[in-house]
């Protein structure tokens, strides 16, 4: 299994999502694959501040909003070109982020969690309320698709894909990086035990904001994408629901794990797919689902899978050495990002 | 003054729900320390549980409504049970994504067994009275007296019964409780019985002069999340005060600014105050 670590790995998953278009039967499953994609960005957003900083941001799905609407009000109402538009929107989010993360910061755990619930449901009725910019519970219709650019056309579906496609490999190499960097490093060490992180000398509120504001750029370019791909936005994108399906992709796939979001952003939709006689009521076996799953295998699928190997490694290195030789290292949990 | 006065009393009914509502969410807090965001659900689950027990049985209000409290208080427990008592050595992260399971199912369940539509529920009481010019009816003057009544019932049972006595020995220090030999379990399950009970209650009280649907929930137990934060978490005259001041928030906002945000206030209040205060009106420690 060492071909599938690291790079050899991540390669070989770009390289299937590149030649998924040209397995699947028919457009529809584009669609399917590219909001997944879509989703996925954002996911991949939400663990930086979940998973590794250990803030549970209840209103990511209203940052995803936020990105969405800037692209949808700039390009209708006043006629920006998508490109320009598209580069605000994880800006735009994140400036946002940055005002809500100074004070929604100062608290911990559960009460960041509500508070920033409360604030999603403030841009939520923001989005439908506000008629004059938002154009209330009627949406915005008719979002111009991406113009060409460098003599690529984004109309058809498949373009489409690959566009979504190349901002998801773009989003995980930046995570990749920022992850495995000493910044990376101070997040996990402030949800890990903050006090002892602040003994160490990391200013605690300047890195929590800076992880809140990665994770609503990520957010706020998803929901960008999705604007232009749907081409039709509605006051429901800011729902808290679009949060819990985000926090079911990521638990699913394994919280603190690089490609846990992943994998449960991109499986999730396709299950969800081939339980179409659930539809609506999809949830009756999903909320059960969740429960069991942060019972029985809090680590999801990935972080169980790593664990189960570092023990592996671990069994290894404890029967080379002599048993005079008690092996000191431990492993290390969530040393390794798959 | 008519119109202030009108204000008033529409103050005290959201006031009355919310308070309801809080309670129950405050005591859940207060014992395990987890914010349940499956509350809203059991607030849901009562409104529904009447609603069928009157439309399929025929049941009477009142009966509707006790049928509802002891199905709520039912799903509760079950949720205790099932859920956060194995959950109870897990990090704080886990609860809340388990509370959002219970939620879910809970929705989509009520979905599938009524729809999405909306219901209207009949209610005995649909007489309207005058006091001093205001318009006061039957059913918000109902809700008024059974949210205070209830209050008034819960206080007495958390401080002057044994059983209700351990409830707030749990709160106070859950290992000192332990010692005296109160049984964690039993009391976690009384307090999310109590819970049960209020939501139902309150949904029952209010669905009357609102509707019955599955997302019914959500408003209500954002909410009574911001009531709870202001009063302190776990603390029961915090809770009060807090429902009774987001209540007048709510009545005199949609009154003198705009019905389109009344919804809004609550937050824009806790966002604010928050700000300022970040451990709450009322609570003494740090959060």
């Amino acid at each position: 299994m060492k071909i599938f670590d690291g790079k050899t790995g991540w390669l070989l998953l770009l390289a299937a999502g590149a030649l998924f278009p040209f397995f699947a039967g028919n457009d529809y499953h584009l669609t399917v694959m590219s909001m997944a994609f879509i989703y996925a960005i954002a996911t991949v957003g939400l663990n930086l501040i979940t998973g590794y900083t250990g803030q549970f941001n209840l209103a990511h799905a209203g940052f995803m909003a936020i990105g969405a609407y800037t692209v949808g009000i700039l390009t209708v109402d006043y006629n920006v070109s998508f490109w320009l538009a598209f580069a605000l929107s994880g800006v735009v989010a994140a400036i946002i982020g940055f005002f809500v993360g100074l004070v929604s910061l100062r608290l911990k755990g559960h009460f960041f969690s509500i508070f920033t619930l409360c604030v999603g449901y403030i841009m939520f009725l923001l989005i439908e309320k506000w008629e004059s910019l938002t154009h209330g519970t009627v949406g915005i219709i008719g979002i111009p698709a991406p113009e060409p650019l460098f003599g690529i056309d984004f109309e058809s579906p498949r373009a489409q894909y690959y566009l979504v496609l190349f901002f998801l490999a773009l989003s995980v190499w930046i995570m990749h990086r920022i992850v495995n960097s000493l910044l990376g490093r101070t997040f996990m060490a402030i949800r890990n035990g903050d006090a002892l992180a602040e003994s160490l000398g990391i200013n605690l509120m300047r890195n929590k904001v800076l992880a809140f504001v990665l994770s609503v750029f990520y957010a706020g370019m998803a929901g960008g994408l999705y604007a232009g791909y749907v081409r039709f936005l509605g006051p429901g994108l800011a729902g808290v629901e679009h949060t819990f399906d985000m926090t079911m992709y990521m638990l699913i796939g394994g919280i603190g794990t690089m490609f846990g979001p992943l994998f449960g952003s991109i499986s999730m939709p396709w299950l969800t797919q081939y339980l179409q006689f659930l539809q609506d009521y999809r949830f009756v076996v999903f909320g059960p689902l969740l429960v069991a799953l942060v019972i029985f295998l809090p680590n999801g699928i990935v972080g169980t899978w790593l664990q189960w190997r570092a023990r592996l490694a671990f069994r290894k290195a404890a029967a080379q050495k002599t048993p005079a030789a008690a092996p000191l290292a431990t492993p290390s949990k969530g040393g390794s990002h798959a | 003054m008519e119109l202030v006065l009108q204000q008033i009393l529409n103050g005290l009914t959201l006031g009355g729900v919310y308070s309801l509502v809080a309670l129950g969410l405050t005591l859940v807090y207060g014992i395990l320390h987890v914010p349940n965001f499956a509350h809203g659900a059991f607030y849901m689950a009562g409104a529904y549980v009447a609603f069928y027990l009157m439309s399929a049985y025929g049941a009477n209000y009142w009966l509707a409504m006790g049928g509802a409290a002891i199905a709520v208080a039912g799903i509760a427990v079950v949720s205790d049970r099932l859920v956060f008592h194995p959950l109870r050595n897990a990090p704080g992260l886990h609860h809340m994504i388990a509370a959002i399971g219970i939620l879910l199912f809970l929705e989509s369940g009520a979905q599938a067994i009524w729809g999405a539509d909306f219901h209207r529920m009949q209610t005995p009481f649909t007489g309207i009275m005058n006091v001093f010019g205001a318009v006061l009816p039957v059913q918000r003057l109902l809700i008024i007296i059974a949210a205070f009544a209830l209050v008034l019932v819960l206080h007495l049972f958390l401080t002057r019964t044994v059983t209700g006595s351990t409830i707030i020995a749990m709160a106070q220090n859950r290992d000192g409780a332990a010692l005296v030999g109160i049984d964690p379990n039993r009391v976690a399950m009384l307090t999310f019985a109590i819970s049960g009970v209020l939501a139902a209650v309150a949904a029952v009280l209010y669905a009357p002069i609102n509707l019955v649907y599955p997302a019914m929930g959500h408003l209500v137990i954002t909410k009574a999340f911001v009531i709870i934060v202001l009063g302190g978490m776990g603390s029961v005259p915090g809770a009060i005060v807090g429902g009774l001041i987001i209540g007048f928030a709510e009545a005199f906002g949609a009154f003198y600014i705009s019905t389109d945000y009344k919804d809004i206030i609550a937050f824009v209040l806790l966002v604010a105050i928050l700000s300022v205060r970040p451990e709450g009106l009322f609570s003494k420690g740090a959060h």
